[in-house]
C-alpha cells in the first residue's frame, strides 16, 4: 500500500507518494500562506500523477518548518530524519546529507541504516542559504540559473569574506565598481564559493564522510555545486530532483510505520 | 594655544572635532564618501572652516575608524576601539561601560578612570544591530531613519521577531505590512530584537555603570529606551553629539601624544 510523505519548506511545499521504493507521484509547489492548504495541494497533484485517491494511502508523514501548522495529518518527523531516511533510499552507502534550502541550512550524518547520527545547521540568518543567493542575483541583474552557469565559467573566486548576506552584497558592489572591474564570472563564483565556505565549515564541526550528497532547492544550482566540491574536497552527488529528498524521506517513514 | 584635531572616518559616518584647551572648540559629521583621502579632506574642512582655521594651525592629528590609514594629514592613527573610550571618558568621566552603535559594527567595550579600554567585544559580522539593519527596515517601511525610532515608541503591542538577520528581518516585516500591521509595532518588535542582541553583547564585557551608548544609532530614542528597558540602566548620552565620541576621543588622544612628545605627562 503507498504513502506519501509532504515537506512544507519556507519557499516551496513538495508532496512524494511512494510505494515499494518507486517514486508514483510527486509535487513542488510554492509554499502558500496558508500551510495547510498549499500542503493538500501538493499532495492533491503527487496523488493524481500516481492515479491514486488520500484513501489509499497507508499514511501521510508531514516535515519542514511548517509542519506544525498542518491538522489533516497526525504524523510528523524532524526534518533531519526525513532527508537522512530520503537521502538513504537513494543512496544507501551516504554518511553525510547537505541540506541547502530557502532559508535554512541542515549538514546530517547519516549511519547505515538511515538513521541520524549527528546534525548541525542553521535558520536564524541568510547566510549560507538559498536567499543569500537570492539576493545576489537581484544585485547582478541575472536570473539564478545564468548566475549558476556563469559561475562554471570563473577563473578565480573573487574575495567575498562576508557571511553576512547585507555586509556581502557590499563587497560585490565594490568588485563591479573596482577600476579595473572584477570579471563578472569570478564575482559569482566568489558570491557561490563564500556560500560554501559557509556550510562547509558547519559541516566541519561534526565531520564530513563519503559518501556525501548534496540536496534542497540550492543543489540545482551547478556553481554552488562546484564550489561545494572545492571546499569539501570530495565527490558531492546530487540526486536529479534535490529539492525532494525530505519528502521522500517522509513518504518512507510513512511506509514503514507500523499501522 | 594649540589646536588638536581628530578624525573618525567610519564605515557610513566621517566625523571630525577640534579640541583646544581641552574644550570642543568645533564638530563635524557627514557622510563617508567612496574615496577614503576625499573624504577625510572634506570632513577636516567641514570642522575647521566655520571656526577659521586650516590644516596649519593643527599641532597635532590622528585618524581613527575604518578610513584611518587613508587621511593624508593625519600624524598618527589608532583604532576606533580606543579612541571611542577615550571621547566618552573624556566627556563623561563616571562612564565604565559603552555600546557603540556604528553604521556596519557594534562594540561593547568597558573602559577605566584613565579613558584606557579594559575589555571589549565587537560584532561586525553579522547586520543585526548595526546601522546597516535599521536602514534596511526604514526603507522597506518607506520611512527615513531618523523616523524609526520615534515611530517604535508610538507602539502599543509589539510584534516579536526571533530574528535579528536583516534578510529575514526584512521579508518578514513585508509580510506583516501586507497583513496590516502597524508599522509602530513592526518597528518595536524589531528594535526589541536588535537591543535583546546588544544587551548579549554587553553581557560578555562587564556592564557596569555609568552606561552610555555612541556612535549613530544612540541619536534613534526608540533604540536608547530599548536599552534601558533590556538593562534596567538609564544610558548617560554625551553632549554635544555622541556621534563624535571617537573623533573627540581622537582629539584627546593628539593632544596626550604631543604633550608627550614634549615630554610632559599628560593631563
Amino acid at each position: 500500500m503507498p504513502a506519501a510523505g509532504i515537506d512544507v519548506g519556507t519557499l516551496t511545499t513538495k508532496a512524494v507518494v511512494l510505494d515499494d521504493g518507486r517514486v508514483l507521484g510527486k509535487c513542488i509547489l510554492r509554499s502558500a500562506e496558508n500551510a495547510e492548504a498549499g500542503a493538500l495541494k501538493a499532495l492533491e497533484e503527487a496523488l493524481a500523477q500516481a492515479g491514486l485517491k488520500i484513501e489509499d494511502l497507508k499514511g501521510i508523514v508531514v516535515t519542514g518548518a511548517g509542519r506544525k501548522f498542518i491538522t489533516f495529518t497526525q504524523k510528523q518527523k524532524t526534518l533531519l530524519s526525513c532527508l537522512a531516511k530520503g537521502a538513504n533510499l537513494l543512496v544507501p552507502t551516504v554518511r553525510t546529507v547537505f541540506d541547502v534550502g530557502g532559508e535554512s541550512s541542515t549538514v546530517v550524518r547519516v549511519n547505515e541504516r538511515g538513521g541520524v547520527e549527528d546534525s548541525i545547521g542553521h535558520d536564524r540568518c541568510a547566510s549560507g542559504t538559498g536567499v543569500f543567493l537570492e539576493s545576489m542575483a537581484k544585485l547582478m541583474q541575472m536570473p539564478l540559473a545564468e548566475m549558476a552557469k556563469a559561475s562554471l565559467l570563473g577563473e578565480h573566486r573573487a574575495e567575498v569574506t562576508s557571511m553576512c548576506a547585507i555586509f556581502a552584497e557590499q563587497e560585490v558592489i565594490s568588485h563591479v565598481h573596482r577600476q579595473p572591474p572584477t570579471p563578472k564570472n569570478d564575482i559569482i563564483k566568489g558570491i557561490h564559493g563564500s556560500m560554501a565556505v559557509r556550510i562547509v565549515g558547519l559541516a566541519k564541526r561534526i565531520g564530513i564522510k563519503p559518501e556525501a550528497v548534496l540536496v534542497g532547492g540550492v543543489a540545482q544550482n551547478v556553481g554552488f555545486a562546484r564550489e561545494m566540491e572545492i571546499e569539501t574536497k570530495i565527490k558531492l552527488i546530487v540526486p536529479p530532483e534535490p529539492q525532494l529528498v525530505a519528502a521522500l524521506g517522509a513518504a518512507r517513514i510513512a511506509l514503514e510505520e507500523k499501522v | 594655544m594649540p589646536y588638536f584635531a581628530g578624525i573618525d572616518i567610519g564605515s557610513r559616518g566621517a566625523k571630525g572635532c577640534i579640541i583646544e584647551d581641552g574644550k570642543i572648540v568645533s564638530y563635524f559629521i557627514g557622510d563617508t564618501g567612496p574615496e577614503s583621502v576625499k573624504t577625510a579632506w572634506y570632513t577636516f574642512e567641514g570642522t575647521a572652516k566655520p571656526v577659521g582655521l586650516e590644516v596649519k594651525d593643527m599641532t597635532y592629528v590622528v585618524a581613527t575608524g575604518y578610513g584611518r590609514v587613508l587621511v593624508p594629514f593625519a600624524n598618527e592613527n589608532i583604532s576606533e576601539i580606543s579612541c571611542h573610550a577615550k571621547g566618552a571618558q573624556y566627556c563623561l568621566p563616571s562612564v565604565r561601560t559603552i555600546l557603540d552603535m556604528g553604521g556596519q559594527d557594534c562594540k561593547a567595550i568597558n573602559v577605566n578612570e584613565k579613558g584606557v579600554v579594559t575589555k571589549f567585544i565587537m560584532n561586525d559580522k553579522c547586520a543585526g544591530g548595526t546601522g546597516r539593519f535599521l536602514e534596511v527596515i526604514a526603507s522597506v517601511l518607506g520611512l527615513t531613519i531618523e523616523q524609526i525610532g520615534p515611530v517604535a515608541l508610538t507602539s502599543t503591542e509589539k510584534f516579536p521577531f526571533n530574528t535579528v538577520c536583516a534578510v529575514f528581518a526584512k521579508s518578514e516585516a513585508l509580510t506583516l505590512l501586507k497583513k496590516g500591521t502597524p508599522k509602530a509595532d513592526i518597528l518595536a518588535g524589531l528594535h526589541d530584537a536588535i537591543a535583546t542582541r546588544c544587551h548579549n553583547l554587553l553581557k560578555r564585557v562587564n556592564i557596569e555603570k555609568d552606561f552610555t551608548i555612541t556612535g549613530g544609532i544612540s541619536k534613534n530614542t526608540g533604540m536608547v529606551a530599548k536599552m534601558k528597558e533590556k538593562l534596567g540602566l538609564e544610558p548617560v548620552l554625551m553632549e554635544p553629539d555622541p556621534q563624535i565620541a571617537g573623533a573627540l576621543g581622537a582629539a584627546v588622544f593628539a593632544r596626550e601624544r604631543w604633550l608627550a612628545k614634549q615630554g610632559q605627562p599628560p593631563q
